[in-house]
């Protein structure tokens, strides 16, 4: 087969579409510092991959949530170094690229079963949060805009539940780790904060526990086998005159 | 340059009608359909009903079915691995349990199967990328359970059953319905951050179909909390996972039994045997085939691949004659088109609005009839089409803050503020611009309630597999699905384990379906699986040699 063949667009390009990226102009981008043109208004992912690069590494979730594409970046005649995500940042003209697949940055492990949340827990499993230097160079590199600092002053402090709380937009992608001077794994710390939250400390709730009583006691069992047991015109019946909780209320419902 | 700032001046215009009207909109909704006009409004505007979409498999077991033209092109195509290049006679890896995929369900299946007694140095997950690069990493509205006194799990299997439009597996999604509070219960042991009111009661919202309030949330990144947490736990077994080496072709014992997969890896083309007495399919879905030529919400890895080796060897499919497609897709700016605005924004109380800002369709039908209903707005003229030709329709999510107070937007949906941020649209003050995007496939291999498929010793769960949902899943029922079946297959894999004997291994299946395609006389110009969609640029790709 020839190679065009393959090619799966990531979007059907109408004509008119075609026109426009025309009109947009290219810009010039360093890909590891090999300069390449592409159209403007691509993000760095799709950049790269005009220019002809595919993705193995790099490139997971496309769409922000999963921090396999974290891009560092510098643009010509700028100081700063930019930190940001290849699927959500758009490409500008005279970008230097790269891209961190990997961090090496151990992980405690633990049973958190067996974890008494303390004051002292997050910086027993991660003491080297003592030597943070405030320098705020994790704030500063995160693409999520996440006050790192923050909540590693937090976790000093020992307070688990802000520290779950400020990070819990953290997708993973490393760059705090690989930035800060202290050798701090922020994100593996605020794994196990949140994590110490969600289990020991947020309120559960009384109707999950009723619920889970009367389904071990088969209180549904034969209402459900009715329903299976139905013909297609009464269940589609029954299905039709249900009533609609958010339609009844306005919807949004708690 | 084009550094896109906001909403262009005309979209801008349309805005301001959505603003004059959003008082009279919100006191005004549109109520739901009947059955008949949703019925109606199917037929004519979505895709599972067009002409051209789909067409009849010629080869292999479902020889006949309707299918999705995407996946049958794949499935009629020459086996990716050809049986002379495999020495089975050296096993790299030799285990009780081989899983496949290293998402959601994968993870779960290994936590459950290792929590039965296989001992983790016998469980092997083979990734395709990351451990936890998956769909299930960004699913965001959240996930169903009834657990509240008014609701029941009788009214959930019938919201399942109804939305699936009574083509589901009865005892599939009796499962789905009776093992949810049961998850919900282990995710709080594990350490799952959800949304809660103060008095430990879970926030719980309404979704498209539900008859009741019972999508549990973690802001807008429910997946990403749960797949966290899972991987986390994973990580702390020590579970050994094998990344960047997606499984190409199952591998088939002398006695018919499967009896695990070649593996392939990305970054030194080597080729791994993998003995295992027991498979869990747990591949995911196909949206980066681009069915139907929608743009996908869906992962890099998500290319349908357990379909296809799993067919290969002899399983079964289901419901593949359908697509989900999502209603709010983003449409505006550029960049976006594709990426998933989740449902929970409807389930807030944004209503769905035209370009003369007017109410179209109930905000919170079933998805297929949602999505429909925008397809049709736009097909008629009364959408807004942006500068590079995409069609779309407003979402007006100011009216979130309306409802339930300012800053709620900011609280409840990070994600997808911190995404809108970025191109100068304030969603908390502004609507946002969606039309469909390809987001789930329905169906897959066919499973029972114990995950078996129809082969020996190959068990699914998750988006691979098939019957759970029939025809239409509802939102929050795949990050239920995941996690159901996951553990389900953990469980039964591991009972399966202890009795299981492997004969010698064979890959004679593909040799058997590459003649039965010449056979059949269809015209053979691929292979598959095809493990990561191609997007590399033409002018790239027209000039590059195979010369290293």
């Amino acid at each position: 087969m020839t190679k065009e063949d393959q090619v799966l667009v990531e979007k059907p390009k109408s004509k008119k579409a075609k026109d426009i990226e025309e009109k947009a102009g290219t810009v010039e981008v360093f890909i590891m510092g090999k300069s390449y043109k592409v159209p403007a208004g691509l993000t760095i992912m799709k950049a790269l991959e005009y220019a002809g690069y595919r993705y193995i590494r790099g490139c997971g979730c496309r769409a922000g949530f999963c921090g396999a594409c974290s891009t560092i970046y510098r643009k010509e005649d700028e100081q700063k170094l930019g930190f940001d995500l290849a699927c959500q940042k758009v490409v500008e003209d005279k970008m230097y690229l790269v891209q961190l697949p990997f961090v090496p940055a151990s992980k405690a492990e633990y049973d958190i079963e067996k974890i008494v949340p303390k004051d002292s827990t997050l910086i027993e499993f991660y003491p080297e949060i003592a030597r943070c230097v405030s320098c705020n160079t994790c704030t500063k590199s995160c693409p999520q805009d996440i006050e790192v600092m923050k909540y590693i002053q937090r976790a000093i402090r020992g307070d688990i539940e802000k520290c779950a709380e400020i990070s819990f937009d953290c997708i993973q992608c490393g760059l705090c780790a690989m930035r800060c001077p202290a050798d701090i794994k922020h994100y593996h710390l605020s794994q196990l904060a949140r994590r110490l939250r969600g289990k020991y400390l947020d309120t559960k709730s009384k109707n999950l526990s009723d619920r889970l009583k009367e389904i071990e006691n088969r209180k549904y069992d034969t209402e459900i086998e009715k329903l299976i047991k139905m013909d297609k015109a009464e269940i589609m019946e029954k299905y039709k005159n249900r009533k609609i909780e958010a339609e009844e209320k306005g919807q949004g419902g708690a | 340059m084009t550094v896109i700032e906001g909403y262009p001046d005309y979209m801008l215009k349309s805005i301001k009608l959505v603003e004059e009207k959003r008082e009279k909109n919100m006191s005004s909704p549109v109520k739901p359909m009947s059955m008949n006009s949703r019925e109606d409004m199917l037929k004519k505007y979505h895709p599972d009903y067009m002409q051209g979409t789909r067409r009849k498999l010629k080869v292999g077991k479902d020889k006949g079915m309707l299918l999705y033209n995407g996946i049958v092109d794949l499935l009629e195509s020459r086996t990716v691995i050809d049986p002379k290049d495999i020495d089975l006679s050296k096993i790299d890896y030799d285990v009780d349990l081989l899983i496949i995929g290293g998402g959601g369900a994968g993870t779960v299946a290994a936590l459950f199967a290792y929590e039965s007694g296989v001992p983790k140095e016998n469980i092997l997950i083979v990734t395709k990328l990351r451990h936890g690069d998956a769909n299930s990493m960004m699913a965001q509205g959240g996930i169903q359970a009834a657990d509240r006194p008014e609701d029941s799990p009788t009214l959930h299997y019938l919201d399942i059953y109804g939305g699936g439009h009574f083509t589901n597996k009865p005892e599939l999604a009796r499962a789905l319905a009776l093992d949810a509070p049961g998850i919900i219960n282990w995710h709080e042991q594990l350490g799952v951050m959800y949304d809660r009111q103060e008095d430990g009661e879970f926030q719980e919202l309404s979704g498209g179909g539900t008859c009741r309030n019972r999508m549990h949330s973690c802001k807008d990144y429910s997946g990403m909390e749960m797949m966290r947490n899972i991987r986390d736990q994973a990580r702390n077994l020590e579970i050994p996972v094998l990344e960047f080496s997606p499984i190409a072709e199952l591998i088939l014992d002398d006695k018919g039994q499967i009896a695990g997969g070649v593996a392939f890896n990305l970054e030194t083309f080597e080729y791994y045997v993998i003995r295992a007495k027991a498979t869990i399919l747990a591949t995911g879905g196909s949206g980066r085939l681009h069915l139907a030529s929608y743009p996908t919400t869906n992962h890099y890895g998500a290319t349908g691949d357990g379909l296809i080796m799993a067919y290969h060897a002899g399983a079964n499919l289901l419901d593949l004659d359908t697509i989900q497609i999502h209603p709010t897709g983003d449409a505006y700016p550029e960049p976006l088109v594709g990426i998933l605005s989740t449902e929970k924004i409807r389930g807030l109380g944004a209503i769905p609005l035209n370009k003369n800002g007017d109410p179209f369709v109930f905000p919170l039908e079933p998805r297929d009839v949602e999505s429909a209903s925008f397809i049709k707005e736009c097909k008629e003229g009364r959408g807004i089409v942006t500068p590079t030709g995409m069609p779309g329709v407003w979402l007006d999510t100011p009216m979130i803050e309306i409802i339930h107070g300012e800053g709620t937007i900011e609280t409840k949906l990070a994600g997808e503020v911190r995404k809108f941020k970025r191109f100068g649209i304030d969603m908390a003050k502004q609507p946002i611009l969606v039309y469909p995007t390809l987001h789930y496939q329905n169906g897959g291999v066919e499973i029972n309630e114990k995950t078996e498929t129809i082969l020996p010793g190959l068990f699914a769960a998750g988006e691979v597999s098939g019957g759970v949902h029939g025809k239409n899943r509802l939102m929050g029922n795949s990050l239920l699905d995941f996690n159901v079946f996951g553990r389900r297959a953990g469980i039964y894999a591991a009972k399966y384990v202890k009795k299981a004997k492997i004969g010698k291994l064979t890959l004679n299946h593909l040799e058997k379906y590459n003649s039965m395609l010449e056979q059949a006389n269809v015209k053979i110009d691929k292979s598959a699986p095809i493990i990561l969609p191609e997007y590399r640029g033409e002018m790239a790709i027209s000039r590059s040699l195979d010369i290293f």
